[in-house]
C-alpha cells in the first residue's frame, strides 16, 4: 500500500517551545483521515509544513511519494487545499471565480465535477461571493478545490463555524462527491461526532506529538472506561498498564484504560470491588479522556495496530 | 428496511450497520435472497464513509449471513448455523445471563421478564430447529 502522506520525524519550534514534535504520520492512499486535537496541539502547523508554508526545523515528509522540499509543479497541482474559515476573492461572482480558478488549472480541470456540485449546492453563478453565506462559501471553496481533480485534498478544519444543516450538507458532498477511488481526503476536526462519520482513520495529537493513529473503530474499540463500585471509601489504585486516568467519585472509582484485557482484569479483582463493568466510549469522548490523560504513555496504533488495521480494509 | 446510525454513539459505525442487518434478519424484516442498499448508496443516505459500509458488509459475508454477486450487488444469505450446538448454547446463555442480571438489578419480577420475552419474541422470526435443547 503506498501513503499519500508521510512524514518522519517532522519537527517545528518557535522559539524554545515545540510545536511539532517528532512525527511519523503515515496516510494511506484511499482513506479518508480525520487529524484531531485540541487547539494548541500542533494541527494546523502541520498542514501548513505540508503544504510548504513554513519550513520544518527537523525531520522531512513526502506528499504523493514526493519530498515536499522538491515537489515538481504537476505533483503540486494534484493536491488540493482548503483553508480555514475558506478564505476567497469576495468581489468576484461564482462563475467570475470559477473562470480565475480555472486559469490556474489549464491541464486538469473536471467541469463536470465542478458542475455537479455548483448543481448540488445550488449555488448562484452570478452572485458576488461576499453575498454568499458562509456556508455557502465554504461549499464554493471546496468546489474550486476539487474541481482540478486532485489525488489529495488537506483540509483545515473545513466544518468549523458551519450550523448542522450546512456541517451534514458539507460531509455528505465530501464523501458523496469528492471521495472516490485513489482519492485521498486529509481533514483536521474538532467536530468527533463528523470525524466518526466518515473518517475512516484517525490520528490524534497531545501537544506536538502523534498518540494515536490508526482506524477509528480501532481507536474506540482500544479505550474503554471501567467503573468499579464499592461498599465504602476506594482503595488507592495501584496503577496498571494501559493505564490513561483514574478518578474517585464518592465509592465509584472509574478508570480509563486503553487495550483492556485479562492483565488488567486482574488488578481490577485484586481490589475486590462489590461490582465493576467495562463501557465503551463514544470517539468525542474517548478522544477527550485520551487527550487529557497523562502524557507520553500508551499510544494507540503504531505498526501493528496500522497493519492489522490496513488488512481488514483491503 | 430502514438504517440508522448514532455518529456520537459508542460502538463503532460499521459495527452498528452490522448489528442492524443482524437485527434486521432475525426479526424478518430482511429476507434470504433480498437485495441490501449498494454501499455508496447506504454511505449516502447515512452520510457515512462509503469504505465503512463496505468494512460491515464484508464482515457479515465473512460471517456467512450476506453473499455477493459479483456486478449485482449484496444479498442476504440463506440462514445457516455458524457454531457448533454447544457453543451456539453456551453463546445465548452468556446473553441470556447477562439479560437476567441486568432485569434483576432494575426491580423486574420473575413473571414480568417472563411476560416480557414471550411478548417481545412475538417479532422476530424463529427456525424450528432446536440448537442445544
Amino acid at each position: 500500500m503506498v501513503d499519500a502522506i508521510v512524514t518522519n520525524r517532522l519537527t517545528k519550534f518557535f522559539g524554545s517551545q515545540c510545536a511539532v514534535n517528532n512525527l511519523d504520520l503515515r496516510v494511506p492512499v484511499g482513506s479518508v483521515y480525520g487529524f484531531l486535537g485540541r487547539n494548541g496541539a500542533g494541527k494546523s502547523t502541520t498542514i501548513r509544513m505540508l503544504l510548504g508554508m513554513t519550513r520544518p526545523n527537523y525531520g522531512h515528509a513526502e506528499l504523493l511519494g514526493h519530498d515536499i522540499g522538491e515537489l515538481p509543479p504537476e505533483v503540486r497541482g494534484r493536491i488540493a487545499f482548503l483553508a480555514e474559515g475558506h478564505p476567497l476573492v469576495t468581489w468576484m461572482t461564482v462563475a467570475e471565480a470559477i473562470a480565475f480558478h480555472k486559469a490556474f488549472h489549464p491541464a486538469h480541470w473536471n467541469q463536470n465535477l465542478l458542475d455537479r456540485i455548483l448543481e448540488h449546492f445550488e449555488l448562484p453563478s452570478g452572485k458576488k461571493i461576499r453575498r454568499l453565506s458562509f456556508g455557502q462559501r465554504a461549499q464554493m471553496a471546496l468546489a474550486l478545490a476539487v474541481a482540478p481533480d486532485p489525488d489529495l485534498v488537506i483540509l483545515d478544519d473545513p466544518t468549523a463555524g458551519l450550523d448542522t444543516v450546512a456541517r451534514r450538507e458539507f460531509l455528505l458532498s465530501l464523501i458523496q462527491l469528492i471521495q472516490r477511488n485513489g482519492r485521498t481526503i486529509f481533514f483536521s476536526s474538532h467536530i468527533m461526532s463528523d470525524v466518526q462519520r466518515v473518517a475512516d482513520r484517525v490520528g490524534i495529537l497531545v501537544d506536538g506529538v502523534l498518540r494515536v493513529d490508526c482506524p477509528t473503530a480501532d481507536f474506540m474499540d482500544s479505550v474503554r472506561k471501567v467503573v468499579l463500585d464499592f461498599s465504602g471509601q476506594p482503595p488507592p489504585f495501584p496503577g496498571c498498564e494501559g493505564l490513561v486516568s483514574a478518578r474517585e467519585v464518592g465509592r465509584r472509582m472509574e478508570l480509563v484504560i486503553v487495550n483492556f484485557g485479562d492483565l488488567q482484569r486482574e488488578v481490577i479483582e485484586s481490589l475486590a470491588p462489590v461490582a465493576w463493568n467495562v463501557l465503551a466510549m463514544n470517539l468525542e469522548d474517548a478522544c477527550i479522556e485520551y487527550t487529557r490523560g497523562p502524557k507520553g504513555l500508551f499510544p494507540v496504533g503504531g505498526d501493528e495496530l496500522s497493519h492489522a488495521g490496513r488488512a481488514a480494509h483491503d | 428496511m430502514e438504517f440508522r446510525i448514532d455518529a456520537t454513539g459508542r460502538e463503532p459505525i460499521f459495527r452498528q450497520i452490522v448489528q442492524q442487518v443482524r437485527e434486521g434478519v432475525a426479526r424478518g424484516l430482511l429476507v434470504p435472497h433480498e437485495q441490501l442498499p449498494s454501499s455508496r448508496e447506504l454511505a449516502r443516505t447515512l452520510v457515512i464513509n462509503p469504505n465503512t459500509v463496505v468494512h460491515a458488509y464484508s464482515e457479515l459475508e465473512r460471517h456467512g449471513i450476506l453473499y455477493s454477486r459479483a456486478g449485482l450487488g449484496v444479498f442476504v444469505a440463506e440462514p445457516k448455523a455458524e457454531l457448533t450446538k454447544s457453543a451456539r448454547r453456551r453463546r445465548v446463555l452468556e446473553i441470556l445471563d447477562r439479560f437476567l442480571t441486568e432485569a434483576v438489578h432494575q426491580g423486574f419480577s420473575e413473571e414480568e421478564v417472563l411476560r416480557l420475552v414471550s411478548e417481545r419474541s412475538g417479532h422476530f422470526q424463529w427456525s424450528s430447529a432446536s440448537p442445544g435443547a
